[in-house]
């Protein structure tokens, strides 16, 4: 039930976005229409980024307590994040062409966010590599924890180097008009409600994965 | 206007690409759940 409510929800915030984003904001004055790339460009990176700051708080909880069910959230969200993280580097070049006249530059923020997306992948990778349920997990929360500290160099990589990339959050605030900040916000909410929605489904196929595990081991032993 | 419908295709592709994914692989779970389920009973 919950689970159906939630995605009717996130199915009318992303079609409110929708809208917002290609019925009511107007098209940016030097870009044009292109610009529109941006509401679920950063969405995507915003949500990435809380993800894998999910996957952090679960390998800090899941060494603290030893619950598996820290795991089950820790690897679930990392799904998503690399997830949202692919969408990033799809658009990213696909908005870069029009606007820088190049698809990829090695520009710090670019770099980072494919270091970003590289070290999740490993995190993936690796951990399906490991077949012992307790090492898998505390290994994975040890990585999660290390493999955050790009997030933060990721956000300040425009702040720290000379960059190209545009800066959308400034010491002033949000560097856009009242229209698009509304736009950029309902796309947000709309992604918000898309991870949650997708956390509670991959969590479950987690939770099922670990039964068939169990499973399994049980008819060996029998 | 080819490069905003270019994005936003590759969006949702990757989006609704997982959710099928999902789907896909939590009917194959339930069928190993139930299958094993029924080993299980077997041997006992």
């Amino acid at each position: 039930m919950f689970n159906k409510i939630l995605g009717w929800l996130t199915f009318i915030i992303t079609m409110t976005a929708l809208y917002l984003v290609f019925m009511w904001v107007p098209n940016e004055r030097i870009m044009g229409p292109v610009q529109k790339i941006f509401y679920f460009h950063v969405s995507s990176a915003w949500i990435g980024f809380f993800a894998f700051l999910v996957v952090f708080i679960a390998g800090l909880a899941y060494l603290f307590t030893r619950d598996n069910k820290w795991d089950t959230i820790g690897v679930s969200s990392a799904q998503i994040g690399v997830m949202f993280t692919t969408i990033v580097l799809i658009t990213g070049p696909i908005w870069a062409k029009p606007s820088w006249n190049t698809w990829w530059t090695w520009d710090p923020r670019l770099t980072t966010t494919l270091v970003l997306w590289f070290l999740y992948l490993a995190y993936l990778m690796i951990r399906s590599s490991i077949h012992e349920e307790e090492k898998k997990a505390r290994f994975s929360a040890i990585f999660g924890i290390i493999a955050f500290i790009d997030v933060p160099i990721v956000w300040f990589s425009i702040r720290w180097w000379r960059t190209i990339h545009p800066v959308v959050v400034d010491s002033s605030g949000f560097a856009m008009s009242p229209k698009m900040f509304t736009t950029l916000m309902v796309s947000l909410l709309a992604f918000t409600f898309l991870y949650f929605y997708l956390l509670t489904n991959t969590m479950k196929l987690e939770k099922m994965r670990a039964e068939v595990a169990g499973l399994k081991e049980r008819l060996r032993n029998s | 206007m080819e490069y905003l419908f270019a994005a936003y295709a590759v969006i949702w592709t990757v989006i609704f690409g997982y959710t099928l994914m999902l789907g896909k692989r939590q009917k194959e779970l339930e069928q190993e759940v139930f299958l094993l389920r029924k080993s299980l009973e077997g041997k006992q």
